[in-house]
Order: C-alpha cells, then sequence, then structure tokens
C-alpha cells in the first residue's frame, strides 16, 4: 500500500492564506473526495499533493519522500493528474491523446511496445478504442473526459488526482466516468478527487476530507463524515441524509 | 518520417534544382562542371543562394511551428517575439553607421540584435515560464525595435543609407555569397536542434500548462529552449535575408492537417514545406519579368497577407 500525505502544508496565494496547517493522510486502494465550500482550498491542496504548487510551509510526501524532491519524470510516472479544465488545444487523435499519458516513460528513440500496449489498455479501461482514431474536436463532452481520464491511466502512475473530474458531466456520463474511478481504485492504485457534489462523493469515496477556509474540518470514512452535524459545520446548511432503497447513501441540502 | 515528408523532400530537391537553374540566364544543371564557363553561376552564385533559401525557409517553417505549438496559437509568428525586428534594427543601425563595407558586419549587428531582444525577453518574462508575460513582452520589444528602425530610417545621414535600409528591410536573397552561408548556416542548424528537441513538451502543452507540468514537463526550461531556437533560427535567417514574413506563419499551418495536429509531429514537416517555398519564391522573383528583381520579402509578404485574411475568415466562421 501507498501514502501520500500532507504535512503541515501551508499556502498563501496573491497574500491570502489558502491552506493552513494541513496534515491528512490518504491510503492507495480507495477513493478519497476533498469536498468543502467554493474556495476552501481543495483544488490548492491536490495541486500540492501532485507537486503542481510548493508549500510555503509544509510538504506533501508520498511514501514518506517529498513529492517535491523527487525528479520530475519520475514523479510523473507515479502521480497521474487529471485538471479540472477538459482543454485540448489542438484536434488530435484520441490514441495521440491518450498517448500524451506516456511522455514520462518515453525513450530517446520513441514509442516502443509497452507504450502502445499501455495505450491500447487505456483506451480499452474507458470504453474508448472505437474512437482510436477520431480527432477530439469530434468528441462530445463525455467521450473527451473519458478520453482525457485515459491519458492519465496510459502512464499507469500509482496515484490518480482528478480536479472535479465530473462537474461538466451530465448525470449518465458522471456514473460512468465514477464507476471507471472506482475501478482505478479497486486496481489497487490511490484515487484522490476534488467533488463538489455532495451525493456524489457519498456514492464513490470510500474516504472524504472535508476542507473549510483551508483548514481540515473532517477526515475518515465516507459515512463518518458526511454526517448531518459535520456538513453543517462545514456549510453552513441543514441536510438530511439516508439510505435509498438500494443502499445507497444520500445526502440532500434542505435549508441554508 | 511519414509519406508527407518524403513528398515535402522530394519537393525540396525539385526546388533546388529549380533555384539552381533559374534566373535571368538559365543554366543547366550539367553545367557544373569546371570545363564548363557557367559553372561559375552555379558554383558562386546560385548554390549558395539556393543553400540559403533552403536553410532561411526551413528555420522560418520550424520556427513557426514551434512557436504556434508553444502559445497554442495558430496565428501566432516567430515575428510576434520581437526577434526578427531585433534583428533588423541590428542590421539597420549597421547601413545607418555605414558599417556594412565588411561582409559580416551586417549579420553580425543583426545577430546581436537579436540576442539582446531574445535576452531582454528572457530577463522580463523571467523565471515564471508564464506564456502571456512572455507574449506580452514579445510585442512590446516589437514595437520598441520597429519604432527604432523607423527612427533610424528618419535620421538617416543621407537619403542613400535611406534608401538602402529600407530596401534591405524589404528582405532577399540577391548576391549572397558562400560566406553567408558560412556565417548563418551553423547557427540555423543549431537553432533547428533545440527547437526540434521540444517536441514532446510542446505535445504536452496541447493538454494545457498545469498538464503538461504534471507530465513531467519543466516551463522555464521549455521557454529557454524556445527562446534560444527562436533566436538562433529566425535571428540567423533575418541576418542572411533580411525581414521574410509569413513563412512561419504560413506553412504549418499547411503541413499541420497532414501531421495529425500534432505539435511534435508538425516541426520536421514545416521546415521542409518552409524550404520549400521559400526556394520556389525565390526561384520565381528571379524568372519574373520585372525590371529590378522583385524582393522576396515583398513577394513573400503578397502572398502572406491573403493566405492571412483567408485564415481570420475561415476561423471566424467556425467560431460565428
Amino acid at each position: 500500500m501507498s501514502v501520500l500525505a500532507a504535512e503541515g502544508i501551508t499556502l498563501a496565494l496573491g497574500g491570502r492564506r489558502v491552506l493552513d496547517n494541513i496534515s491528512v493522510s490518504i491510503a492507495s486502494g480507495r477513493v478519497t473526495a476533498l469536498l468543502g465550500p467554493n474556495g476552501a482550498g481543495k483544488s490548492s491542496l491536490l495541486a500540492c499533493l501532485a507537486a503542481l504548487r510548493r508549500p510555503a510551509e509544509g510538504r506533501a510526501t508520498l511514501d514518506g519522500t517529498d513529492v517535491g524532491a523527487v525528479p520530475a519524470t519520475e514523479r510523473a510516472r507515479r502521480i497521474g493528474f487529471l485538471p479540472q479544465a477538459a482543454d485540448v488545444h489542438w484536434n488530435i487523435d484520441v490514441a495521440t491523446l491518450v498517448g500524451l499519458g506516456r511522455l514520462p516513460w518515453r525513450g530517446r528513440w520513441g514509442e516502443t511496445d509497452a507504450d502502445r500496449a499501455a495505450v491500447a489498455g487505456a483506451l480499452a479501461a474507458t470504453g474508448m478504442t472505437g474512437f482510436a482514431r477520431r480527432g477530439v474536436e469530434h468528441l462530445s463532452g463525455g467521450e473527451r473526459a473519458r478520453a482525457l481520464l485515459a491519458r492519465v491511466l496510459a502512464g499507469q502512475p500509482d496515484w490518480l488526482l482528478a480536479d472535479e473530474p465530473l462537474a461538466s458531466l451530465d448525470p449518465a456520463h458522471q456514473l460512468d466516468i465514477g464507476a471507471q474511478l472506482r475501478a482505478v481504485a479497486a486496481a489497487g492504485r490511490g484515487v484522490v478527487l476534488v467533488v463538489h457534489d455532495l451525493n456524489l462523493a457519498a456514492r464513490l469515496a470510500d474516504d472524504v476530507v472535508l476542507l473549510r477556509e483551508g483548514r481540515v474540518v473532517a477526515a475518515g470514512g465516507s459515512s463518518a463524515v458526511l454526517t448531518a452535524p459535520l456538513i453543517r459545520e462545514t456549510y453552513g446548511i441543514a441536510v438530511e441524509t439516508g439510505v435509498t432503497a438500494s443502499g445507497q447513501r444520500f445526502v440532500v441540502p434542505v435549508a441554508p | 518520417m511519414s509519406r508527407a515528408c518524403w513528398l515535402l523532400a522530394l519537393g525540396v530537391l525539385l526546388a533546388a534544382m529549380l533555384s539552381i537553374a533559374a534566373g535571368k540566364v538559365w543554366v543547366p544543371l550539367a553545367a557544373w562542371t569546371a570545363a564548363d564557363p557557367r559553372s561559375i553561376i552555379i558554383v558562386e552564385l546560385r548554390l549558395p543562394r539556393t543553400v540559403l533559401a533552403l536553410a532561411v525557409g526551413g528555420a522560418l517553417g520550424m520556427a513557426g511551428a514551434a512557436m504556434q505549438g508553444y502559445l497554442r496559437n495558430p496565428l501566432a509568428d516567430p515575428g510576434l517575439f520581437g526577434v526578427s525586428s531585433g534583428a533588423a534594427l541590428g542590421a539597420v543601425l549597421s547601413l545607418y553607421f555605414a558599417y556594412a563595407a565588411q561582409a559580416w558586419l551586417l549579420p553580425g549587428f543583426a545577430l546581436t540584435g537579436a540576442a539582446v531582444t531574445m535576452a531582454a525577453l528572457a530577463l522580463i518574462a523571467g523565471r515564471s515560464g508564464s506564456l502571456i508575460l512572455f507574449t506580452l513582452a514579445g510585442m512590446i520589444l516589437t514595437n520598441i525595435t520597429g519604432s527604432l528602425t523607423a527612427l533610424a530610417i528618419s535620421l538617416a545621414p543621407t537619403p542613400f543609407v535611406a534608401s538602402e535600409i529600407v530596401t534591405w528591410l524589404m528582405g532577399a536573397l540577391t548576391d549572397r555569397s558562400w560566406n553567408d552561408v558560412e556565417v548563418v548556416l551553423p547557427l540555423i542548424a543549431i537553432g533547428m536542434i533545440i527547437l526540434s528537441r521540444t517536441g514532446g513538451a510542446l505535445d504536452a502543452l496541447t493538454l494545457g500548462e498545469q498538464a503538461a507540468r504534471s507530465i513531467g514537463v519543466n516551463p522555464r526550461r521549455l521557454q529557454l529552449a524556445i527562446i534560444t531556437g527562436t533566436a538562433l533560427t529566425v535571428g540567423a535567417s533575418v541576418a542572411a535575408a533580411g525581414v521574410i514574413g509569413f513563412v512561419g506563419l504560413i506553412v504549418p499551418h499547411l503541413v499541420r492537417p497532414f501531421a495529425g495536429h500534432r505539435p511534435s509531429a508538425t516541426l520536421l514537416p514545416a521546415a521542409l514545406g518552409g524550404a520549400l517555398l521559400l526556394t520556389v519564391a525565390d526561384s520565381l522573383v528571379r524568372i519574373a519579368p520585372t525590371v529590378s528583381e522583385l524582393r522576396l520579402g515583398i513577394a513573400m509578404s503578397m502572398l502572406g497577407g491573403p493566405f492571412f485574411l483567408y485564415l481570420l475568415i475561415a476561423m471566424r466562421r467556425r467560431l460565428a
């Protein structure tokens, strides 16, 4: 098992303290959701964990090693990052897009059989094999989200960090991509997601980290954290929680 | 290499043959042997000129492809950076002070101008690796060097110097010798090697800056490589041929669909396409029935202007 941890991370952006002495420990093989109101520091924490931001104090560690000290290529092989923006700036085809995930593995002499196999595997895992030769401009939003997820999976990272991977998707695609992310965790990898939707978090995540104003309100198992009192403390709203007939947990905001 | 690359390479070969043969005097290629008196035309005039056209065209094409990939903007041109106007300013100053008596002085000044502008750009854009800062700084430098060039023209000591400057600014490969090739070719070669090694990082940038960094791209190192590579290729090109616009804009566009729109796969075809376009254009200006030889820079602009307009209209249709 692998552990990704924040150790006393403090981050200031534009003179504002975005993260204030955050310490959490995240285990692989599980889906962990970072939840909190707008401006709580979810994306900033994710960026620190991915070494895309350097904290002013504290550090992010992967199995005890400072992620900032790991050479960029080595880090890229271990931590895959899926940004919130679904930008693809040129109309490359899906196979080429997914192949970009292999760049950290690419040797001097171009693509290897291992690269091709990883790309084929990622395309198959996301159900995008049939779209391999299609230009990204000709994909629907849901197909594009799957292709971008396949890009990260092609790098076969131990960790998948995704910033709001479900935000712009319709419910069917949210369930679809959500199931894919669960499958990644089931394969033993670590999955950390920034999520906005409480119900999606309840459905997807094994663990939840609740953030508010750059501090951790609560962290732990999903059912222990997504409770009415903690959500009131974090968002200042009243919610009703429960379990559907099919065993699905839900969290419904009822009053401000 | 893809099939498109082989076809382009074949085209470049044919264009080079045309360029050696074409001119006020048509010289058959077979006349290159010492026994033929026309061999001097080939060896001392046509050959260096052809080599320069190939090198300058290739350099501008590849620099344009790298720039468009880096800025993720199909309308980016290596001229945007200030490197060509910086080089032009250097060359203009050497003409202004009448230093151009020595053959190597003008290219030397041009290269210095390019280097100074690029150093300024690197200093201003600084350690951030930020694209916006980089683009704005480049545009401002273009403006400053452009206005200094205009100042030099308006303050020219004699009308002759002024006209010399204006003529040079139009860009041409007329009467170039092996000396020019010796100065310019190694610099272009180094610049093109640097640019061609940025391919992977440019591909990664397709996903945006943050994702590119997450797959191991170092934005500062990439920016430095782009600045150095462009300074060498475009600076040396301006030193050799004056300001020749639009090659860097048009050619990457034309080859991009054949490269599957992938930035790294566009670099080599853009270099080949640039070499092809400029060599053919330089042959045509020689054959054109004009009293004095048509300036290559003007010919390219006349081609490039309408193309630019077409691009804009095509994009407007797509965006509207």
